[in-house]
């Protein structure tokens, strides 16, 4: 394990508080995509970063808005190396980025990784898919992956907080997101999908 | 050596699988029924996209390889070079490889090959593709006469390239049997959740000397390949 400098963690902060390009809003960090930074000489810095989906377009942005955050810190030569092991999760999403990501009007991924004893809860799901038929929403879901707390955990509308959400589209305005619609407040809105 | 050669063989197996399917997905921009499909095949082109870059940079300069080769150069099975013909012709080629490409890519994931890295990302994304293509099986077998027909016609009509996905590719810990196994009973088993008749026919070509893997292609995987080349081959070392 080697232990980064003070000057590493100075330069992964910087990285870290660029803003990412398509959901201005987060920033690297708080999306959980900067890996780490390594100090290679004077004024020369390699920067580990990692894809939200493998062909997340905003790659090629966000490398070249780390490079120019880091030069305007006097670093001369940025690299910025992909890494995709580990897969970067939603679950890397930091709680202040889900906080932001709702107050921007999309629904923040649940967490997909087993936190420990999980509560139960009494009464239907509603996140419901009408034109599937009626089990199929959860068995779709389960067999996408997802753990099976997961499904006791409603997609809650980022307007008006109704658990009562129905799947439009798996797929939206970007990879990462599924279209959604509010029961209550009728309301569609995008939600980060749990990969 | 011998690693890095059946590695880089490999890469280019499925790299160019991964390639030429989000090319044809990507024929759909602005034809499909309706906005949500639009959106969700381009995603899913733009996923198969991004596994293509990673794979052919394993295997050499990904520029080059994707739009410098001729036909016979291309290792992709023949299964996803095929039109896209209606919907359901797309559904059911979405509905074949997806269910092989996410089985193969958990197996790939599961061990510590070089490919591991990536399947364990790309795994996820397809489990969305297959999920996708699915629902839409059932959804149209499932659905009114002349989607049930269309739908028909189209698992009946891909039926014969199903046999090329379980093919042995050298670089790839898996067992091709046990894939082949587990494909059929889950594809068999959406098709009948969706009232539909499981192909009895071949599942190989008559053709003896091979196929995708080995560089020979179908008819119209040439007219694709000018289309998706010309523009770089027409503007060489062009940037922008």
């Amino acid at each position: 394990m080697v232990t980064a400098t003070a000057l590493e963690a100075e330069l992964l902060d910087i990285a870290g508080s660029v803003p990412d390009p398509e959901l201005p809003v987060l920033t690297l960090r708080e999306l959980g995509v900067v890996r780490a930074v390594h100090v290679r000489g004077a004024d020369s810095v390699e920067v580990e970063l990692t894809p939200t989906y493998t062909g997340c377009p905003a790659m090629e942005a966000m490398s070249l808005d780390i490079e120019r955050a880091l030069h305007a810190h006097g670093m001369r030569e940025v690299a910025v190396r992909t890494v995709l092991s580990p897969a970067w999760s939603t679950d890397d999403i930091t709680a202040e980025g889900r906080r932001k990501l709702r107050e921007f009007g999309i629904a923040p991924p649940r967490v997909t990784r087993d936190p420990g004893p999980v509560a139960l809860r009494l009464g239907p799901t509603r996140t419901l898919d009408r034109e599937a038929g009626a089990d199929t929403d959860a068995a779709a879901e389960a067999g996408v992956g997802r753990e099976a707390s997961l499904l006791s955990d409603p997609v809650r509308c980022p307007h008006c907080g109704s658990p009562d959400t129905e799947l439009l589209s798996r797929f939206s305005s970007t990879a990462c997101k599924a279209l959604r619609r509010c029961l209550d407040c009728r309301e569609p809105f995008d939600h980060f999908k749990e990969l | 050596m011998t690693v890095d050669l059946t590695t880089n063989a490999a890469a280019l197996a499925l790299g160019d699988d991964a390639l030429v399917l989000s090319h044809r997905l990507g024929e759909w921009a602005g034809h499909a029924p309706v906005l949500e499909e639009e959106v969700a095949l381009a995603n899913i082109a733009l996923d198969l996209l991004g596994q293509a870059r990673v794979l052919l940079s394993m295997a050499g300069d990904e520029d080059e390889l994707a739009y410098l080769r001729e036909e016979r150069a291309f290792r992709n099975l023949q299964l996803v070079e095929q039109p896209n013909g209606d919907f359901a012709h797309t559904i059911a080629r979405q509905l074949y490889f997806s269910t092989h490409q996410h089985l193969l890519y958990a197996r790939l994931a599961a061990g510590d090959g070089p490919f591991a890295g990536l399947a364990a990302k790309a795994v996820k994304e397809v489990a969305y593709h297959r999920d996708h293509a699915e629902r839409w099986t059932l959804r149209l077998g499932d659905g009114t006469e002349v989607s049930r027909r269309r739908m028909q016609s189209a698992v009946d009509a891909l039926w014969r390239f199903t046999g090329e996905l379980f093919q042995p590719v050298d670089g790839l810990d898996v067992d091709p049997a046990a894939l082949e196994a587990t494909w059929l009973e889950s594809v068999t088993d959406v098709l009948r959740r969706a009232t539909l008749t499981v192909p009895e026919g071949r599942r190989t070509g008559a053709w003896r000397a091979g196929a995708g893997r080995q560089g020979l292609h179908t008819e119209s995987f040439g007219r694709m390949l000018a289309e998706m080349q010309h523009l770089h081959r027409s503007h060489p070392g062009a940037s922008w």
